[in-house]
Formats: structure tokens, C-alpha cells, sequence
């Protein structure tokens, strides 16, 4: 099957983008600029991410909609205000991951953000889960477009007034020439940023007035540094369905009210895992030195025995430093532990760090 | 000083005399983007024709290092593993990888000159 361009693929390819495939589409890793270039120019200014090919799924419903959500998710809905996000997961009984996801009360409904590669397999779940009560729309129409960065709100506040006004995780519909876009403050780099659903016939215009204003175009390589960097998991690598939220440190996504109220799919494991812990958990590792452990490099006690794996793990342009996740037995996972990591079978030195290896300087009072 | 020679695996050679200066081509960076890590061979040690000679690590992937010839290694490039960028700013030149003591000299033969080097390129479609 062809993989699939998304609305944006000229401008992509105008802008001198490597492509490939990335979960039946056609993406960009980079630009002529590099990732290297990419990441900085998103940490010191505003980055552009395509990320159309992510699943945009509308559920129309009226209040019992809410209440249904809330058994398939761990998230506090029924009382979610208008324009508010919250991130959350879709798992099994065993609480292991099938996606992470941002679900967004919108009027009539709720938005739901998901993994490119889980969304149709999400699609059916969700229309099983909710046993086809609810409308529910998987668009195609749609593109979405994140703009990142501590110049990201300058930047999207000349081309739609009134941005500037949106909290962190929660959204708001916007007037953009005679068209209602959705818009919401949230990202996945560790900067500040928004994330712009618009339609597929609008989006290069849009695109092309964010990169006027000085935003530049960021590939698949760059926004896998900078969310790793930011210490963020990537689904079918950091988190797949073999993990649960508790195993992938994630347990402060999940709603205390809603553990203690309960009746939300992998509930009792939820509970069980919160009171009895863990035997493997998620961690940030910096090796010593410049050695780059990649995803399956295997970790070691300084006894010699394997405790764990790394799930992601690249060079940090911004730390200026090699940096990775992975799972080790919860043991281990104190910080400043000291740990062995097998590369190309020699075994580097490494420590558990705390998460993110990134943190935003606090930037004062910007006016706008 | 004899003429700058090529490998398909997009390695250069420099032969003078019986010592052989040996680094990645401009089009090797350029597909492998920006380079992070760099691990050399170590001094004294021999390495085979097409074996391996290293590593070098971009965001993206690891990739090894190959030597066009045979011999032992007598000098490894400390600046580019301190500095990887070194590589994408000047590979042909300033960021040699290693230098070594080519053990047979008819190994350059099968090796390509600049021009088929460049006609390879072409024909690889790379």
C-alpha cells in the first residue's frame, strides 16, 4: 500500500525534506538544515511539526458520554471544564497500553488526539467500548499542525488574535478567515506551543504564514530529540502494551479520585500495582562520556546481571549530552545508580537520572 | 603524494609513501546527517580490507566504518571524537578518520578515482 501524503508534502518537500515512511505515511525526518539545527531552532525560537498524520477523533454525545468515557478512561471527564485537555490512556484489564492520548471537552462531545499508529485499532476499540451509542468521527479532513517554542505564542498570536490568552491543556475554537479552527496549548517538546487543527485545503497557506513570521519547519528526527530530551514517552517504545501507566512512571496521569472511585478499564491492576509497586519502571539514563545507547541496548548492575533495557536513546543537541530511557527492575531505579550499558558488546558506564534532561530556564516577564 | 582514492562504502584514501590517511566522503555525511559519536581503532591494532574501523553515530543511527585496505593502525583522529561535528564541517580534509600502514599497496587498484567515484554516485542514485 502507498504510503500516504499529508496536506502539507510540498511545502515538505519545497523546504528540502527527507522522507520517510512513518505509520503509512509519508513523512519528513529533516530538512536541508539538519536535526541538529532543527532542535536548537526550536528551543530558541519556533519550530513547525506536521503532525497530520496523528488521529483526530470527534465523539458526539450528549451527558452520558462522559460517564461512558470514564469507564473505558482514568481520566477525571464528567467534570472536565469546556476547552479542557487532559492526557490519558486506552488500556486492557491488565492496564497495558494500547495508546496514550489528549482528550479535549469540546461542544457536543469530545476530541480525542491519537497515536498515528494506533488510531484505527483505537477507532474500533472505542466503537466496541461504547457499543456504537456515540457518533463517532475519525477525520480525514483534518490536518494538524504544532508550532513550538518560546517564540511560538508571538508568532501564532499575529495570525490568530487571541491566542496568547490559552492556558497550558486546554483549548478554544478561534475565527481564521471565515473558517472556526481549533486550537489547543499543549505539545510534546517541552517548550511552550499550540497545536492547530485546521482543514487539509487551509493548511500550507497557514503553514506558509507561520514560517513568514519566523518559524521553521521541524522533522520526525528533531521532535525525537526534543521530546527526549523533555523526558516524553514515545508510544510503541517507551510504552507499548506490555507496560502499564505505574510501569512507565506515568502514574501522575491518572486520576487519584478516579483509583479510589474506580470502574475504569485496568483499574484493579492500577491499584494493585500503586499499593504493591512495581517490578520494572521507566527511568531516564545518562551515559558517561558521548556513548549513544540506542533502543534493545541492555543494562547491567555494576554485579554484572542484566536488569533492564533501554526503549529510546539519542544524542541531546540541546544537554549537549548522550540521553535515554529504558525500564530496569524498580531496585535500581533510584537515582544516581549506577548502571553498565552493552554497547557493540563492551559494557559504558551510566547513571539513572531524574526526568526531563531538559528543563525550560524560567524566561520573565515576556510583553506581548 | 598519490591521488585521493574511493570506496563504495563512501570511504576516502590518501596513500603516501606506505602510509594511507583514511576518513568519510562529503556524500557519507550528507546521508548519515549530523554526525554525534565517533569511535576510532585503536593504535597498533590491524584491521582488514572492508573491515570494520570504527563507528559513527548520528541523532538518527550508529553506522560503521569500513577500511578500503588492509594494515595496522598508527594514528587516530582524537579531534573528531572530541568534536564529532568536525566530520559534517570538513570531512575530506581537517576530519580524517585514522592513518595506517597499508600492509599490501595493490589493494588500492580496486579502488575508484574521483571521477568514477562521482559516476558511481550517480549511477547508485544516492
Amino acid at each position: 500500500m502507498e504510503n500516504i501524503k499529508t496536506a502539507l508534502y510540498n511545502l515538505h518537500q519545497k523546504h528540502g525534506a527527507k522522507f520517510v515512511p512513518f505509520a503509512g505515511y509519508q513523512m519528513p525526518i529533516q530538512y536541508s538544515k539538519g536535526i541538529i539545527e532543527e532542535h536548537k531552532s526550536t528551543r530558541e525560537n519556533a519550530g513547525i511539526f506536521d503532525v497530520s498524520h496523528m488521529g483526530q477523533l470527534f465523539i458526539k454525545g450528549d451527558d452520558t458520554l462522559a460517564k461512558n468515557l470514564e469507564r473505558i478512561f482514568p481520566a477525571e471527564l464528567s467534570n472536565a471544564k469546556l476547552n479542557q485537555s487532559k492526557y490519558s490512556f486506552l488500556m486492557n484489564e491488565e492496564a497495558g497500553i494500547y495508546d496514550d492520548l489528549i482528550i479535549t471537552k469540546v461542544e457536543g462531545g469530545f476530541n480525542i488526539v491519537l497515536n498515528a499508529v494506533c488510531k484505527n485499532t483505537d477507532f474500533k476499540l472505542l466503537s466496541k467500548l461504547l457499543e456504537d451509542k456515540y457518533e463517532m468521527i475519525l477525520s480525514e479532513e483534518l490536518s494538524l499542525i504544532a508550532i513550538q517554542g518560546p517564540k511560538a505564542v508571538q508568532i501564532l498570536e499575529k495570525i490568530i488574535n487571541g491566542v496568547s490568552d490559552l492556558k497550558f491543556m486546554n483549548g478554544d475554537t478561534f475565527n481564521y478567515h471565515e473558517e472556526n479552527i481549533y486550537i489547543t496549548r499543549s505539545g510534546y517538546t517541552g517548550e511552550d506551543g499550540f497545536e492547530i487543527s485546521i482543514k487539509n485545503d487551509a493548511a500550507e497557506v497557514f503553514v506558509q504564514k507561520l514560517i513568514d513570521e519566523g518559524a521553521s519547519l521541524i522533522g520526525l528526527g528533531a521532535r525525537d530529540t526534543l521530546r527526549l530530551e523533555a523526558g516524553l514517552c514515545l508510544y510503541g517504545h517507551d510504552m507499548d502494551i506490555n507496560k502499564s501507566p505505574v510501569e512507565a512512571n506515568l502514574k501522575w496521569a491518572i486520576s487519584k479520585n478516579r483509583i479510589l472511585e474506580g470502574g475504569f478499564i485496568g483499574c484493579e491492576k492500577i491499584k494493585s500495582q500503586i499499593e504493591n509497586g512495581v517490578s520494572k519502571i521507566r527511568v531516564g539514563i545518562k551515559p558517561e562520556g558521548r556513548i549513544i545507547a540506542r533502543e534493545k541496548t541492555l543494562i547491567f548492575s555494576e554485579d554484572d546481571k542484566n536488569i533492564g533495557e533501554i526503549t529510546s536513546g539519542t544524542f541531546g543537541p540541546s544537554v549537549q549530552a548522550p540521553v535515554a530511557m529504558g525500564y530496569v527492575e524498580n531496585s535500581f531505579s533510584k537515582i544516581d545508580t549506577k548502571v553498565f550499558l552493552e554497547v557493540r558488546g563492551k559494557k559504558y558506564p551510566a547513571i539513572i537520572s531524574n526526568l526531563p534532561f531538559y528543563k525550560k530556564s524560567y524566561v520573565k516577564g515576556v510583553s506581548k | 603524494m598519490s591521488e585521493v582514492k574511493y570506496s563504495k562504502e563512501h570511504e576516502w584514501i590518501k596513500l603516501d609513501g606506505d602510509t594511507a590517511v583514511i576518513g568519510i566522503t562529503q556524500h557519507a555525511t550528507e546521508m548519515l546527517g549530523d554526525i554525534v559519536f565517533v569511535e576510532l581503532p585503536e593504535i597498533g591494532s590491524s584491521v582488514a580490507k572492508d573491515g570494520n574501523a570504527g563507528v559513527v553515530e548520528s541523532t538518527k543511527a550508529a553506522s560503521d566504518i569500513y577500511t578500503p585496505v588492509s594494515g595496522k593502525i598508527i594514528e587516530n583522529n582524537q579531534a573528531i571524537v572530541d568534536d564529532p561535528a568536525k566530520v559534517n564541517n570538513d570531512p575530506e580534509n581537517e576530519a580524517w578518520f585514522f592513518k595506517l600502514k597499508i600492509t599490501d599497496k595493490s589493494e588500492m587498484d580496486s579502488l575508484m578515482n574521483k571521477e568514477e567515484y562521482e559516476k558511481f554516485l550517480k549511477e547508485s542514485g544516492s
